[in-house]
């Protein structure tokens, strides 16, 4: 990630700051940066999602194509993820200077996925053992400024959620193979149920407190990170600590009792925000990068 | 057949503009705060996002420093959901080392290099949805990208990919007029008259669809 040059009396008084609850931008240590959504900005994909939080924006496109299932699960289809840290964030990721940050974040949400419950895998299927969507969700980094977990998984939620999947017809050809067609009608398609996608809430830890939505100075003051990942039950599918410093087994405790309850009260909120921009349908009028 | 399904009769094309009829162009400066410069410009569905960082000492290899001008980095690439099928590497390919190369030799005409001695400029530009004219609209949206940085430029750079169909240039490609085998070229100009560069695709004779070009491009300033 960019990094971001702290002086040891800016990280006393970040430090303090914290400490009393009261972080640089006047947040109180469990509270987000002002985010922003917008969903359906690329139209050349089958669902995509711009998040801006704070400084950090990411822009997810998801295109489903029909594939082969995996071997050992013929009825599930599968979700692909790429991460793509792009120059534009920082100088530092050009070339192929972006692709260690992108591969570890491409692995946690694998693990974040890697579950029955987040996506109904079942619905994807096409024809047992030989048709299945494949959903490729593509994140794009275009700028960093700390808490790109969480702006990511937000972003891949709402995605989800405005995925249009066309709808598929299997019909016998005359060698007695299968035929697939798809539907020509662009409002014939079949959307995905994102109730149980996960959300991820990093906390930092700094001092002796923990942060939610640390910006980089913040960061720069951590030794160490938890990242986790909250259904909106509260269910948690995927922990990591990250971060050269240790912590402090009761510190993990009351990291993922915070994370958890952050996490599930993030969920309602966006919930909401995305029907109501769904509702608006052609009405809405489409901002993305010109707002 | 190809001329008759691009050009109708009446003069209209697939998506019902005339010849010489640009697509509708969106743009927007300072899209990004962190950026010394960034610029966002949307030419009909082909949506490009271009970031400048710069002047700044030189990254890397000390030795590339240049001891009168300025070094441009380019970089070009293209959101892997960008095409209609997907693309599985952003950059590193070919075409797009090409396109990187292109971009560079342009601006390095158009940038006053010689005012940053042993520095670099970079400027990444990124294809969030491509539908023809990718290597003009990123042209577009860079120049924007190096005002809103605050780089001094001899003059606006405008850039059109032309095509040449049934004796008549078409302006402003989309992306099912490149491919339907027409024979095409994107101009990149300074504003008085000079050309910066030009890359032509196909087999055709150059002056007719220079013209077109050089019109196109003014239409576009």
């Amino acid at each position: 990630m960019a990094a971001v040059q702290v002086s040891e009396a800016e990280k006393v008084y970040i430090l303090h700051g914290i400490r009393d609850d009261l972080r640089v931008d006047g947040r109180g240590c469990e509270d987000y940066r002002h985010m922003e959504i917008e969903t359906d900005v690329v139209s050349n994909t089958d669902g995509s999602a711009k998040v801006t939080l704070g400084h950090t924006a990411v822009l997810v496109g998801i295109k489903a194509e029909i594939g082969k299932p995996r071997p050992m699960v013929p009825d599930e289809g599968y979700l692909e993820f790429f991460v793509d840290c792009s120059a534009n964030a920082t100088p530092e990721f050009e070339g192929r200077g972006g692709e260690e940050l992108g591969t570890e974040l491409s692995n946690t949400l694998y693990k974040v996925f890697n579950n029955k419950h987040s996506v109904d895998l079942k619905s994807l299927c096409i024809s047992t053992g030989e048709h299945c969507w494949v959903l490729y969700v593509d994140v794009l980094l275009l700028q960093c400024d700390g808490n790109l977990y969480d702006a990511i998984s937000v972003a891949i939620k709402a995605a989800l959620f405005n995925t249009k999947i066309p709808r598929v017809h299997i019909s016998a050809d005359d060698e007695g193979g299968k035929e697939i067609e798809l539907s020509d009608d662009p409002y014939d398609c079949m959307r995905l149920n994102v109730e149980n996608v996960p959300c991820i809430v990093t906390l930092c830890k700094v001092g002796h407190r923990h942060v939610v939505d640390a910006t980089l100075q913040e960061k720069a003051c951590s030794v160490a990170s938890l990242i986790i990942s909250v259904t909106h039950k509260g269910m948690v599918t995927c922990t990591r600590k990250v971060g050269g410093g240790s912590l402090d087994p009761e510190s993990i405790f009351e990291m993922t009792e915070a994370g958890k309850r952050v996490g599930k009260a993030l969920h309602a909120p966006l919930m909401k925000l995305l029907q109501q921009e769904e509702s608006l349908g052609k009405k809405h009028q489409k901002v993305g990068f010109l707002g | 057949m190809a001329g008759l399904e691009l050009l109708s009769d009446q003069g209209y094309r697939l998506d019902g503009r005339k010849a010489t009829e640009l697509r509708k162009v969106q743009a927007r400066m300072g899209v990004f705060a962190q950026a010394d410069g960034s610029a966002y410009l949307e030419q009909g569905n082909t949506k490009a996002l271009a970031v400048v960082y710069g002047p700044h000492e030189m990254r890397g290899s000390r030795s590339r420093a240049r001891h009168d001008r300025a070094v441009i980095n380019c970089q070009y690439s293209m959101a892997t959901f960008s095409t209609a099928e997907r693309k599985r590497r952003p950059h590193g390919d070919r075409k797009s080392t090409e396109m990187s190369l292109h971009l560079k030799q342009t601006f390095e005409a158009a940038v006053m290099t010689q005012l940053y001695p042993r520095s670099q400029i970079d400027i990444y530009v990124k294809i969030l949805q491509s539908d023809g004219g990718n290597y003009s609209v990123c042209v577009n949206a860079a120049t924007l990208a190096v005002i809103d940085a605050g780089i001094p430029m001899r003059d606006y750079v405008c850039a059109c990919t032309v095509g040449f169909v049934d004796e008549t240039p078409l302006a402003d490609l989309c992306y099912a007029e490149e491919s339907g085998g027409v024979s095409s070229l994107a101009l990149a100009l300074l504003a008085p008259w000079r050309t910066d560069r030009s890359a032509a695709d196909g087999r055709q004779a150059p002056s007719g669809p220079l013209r077109g070009s050089d019109r196109s491009c003014h239409d576009s300033l």
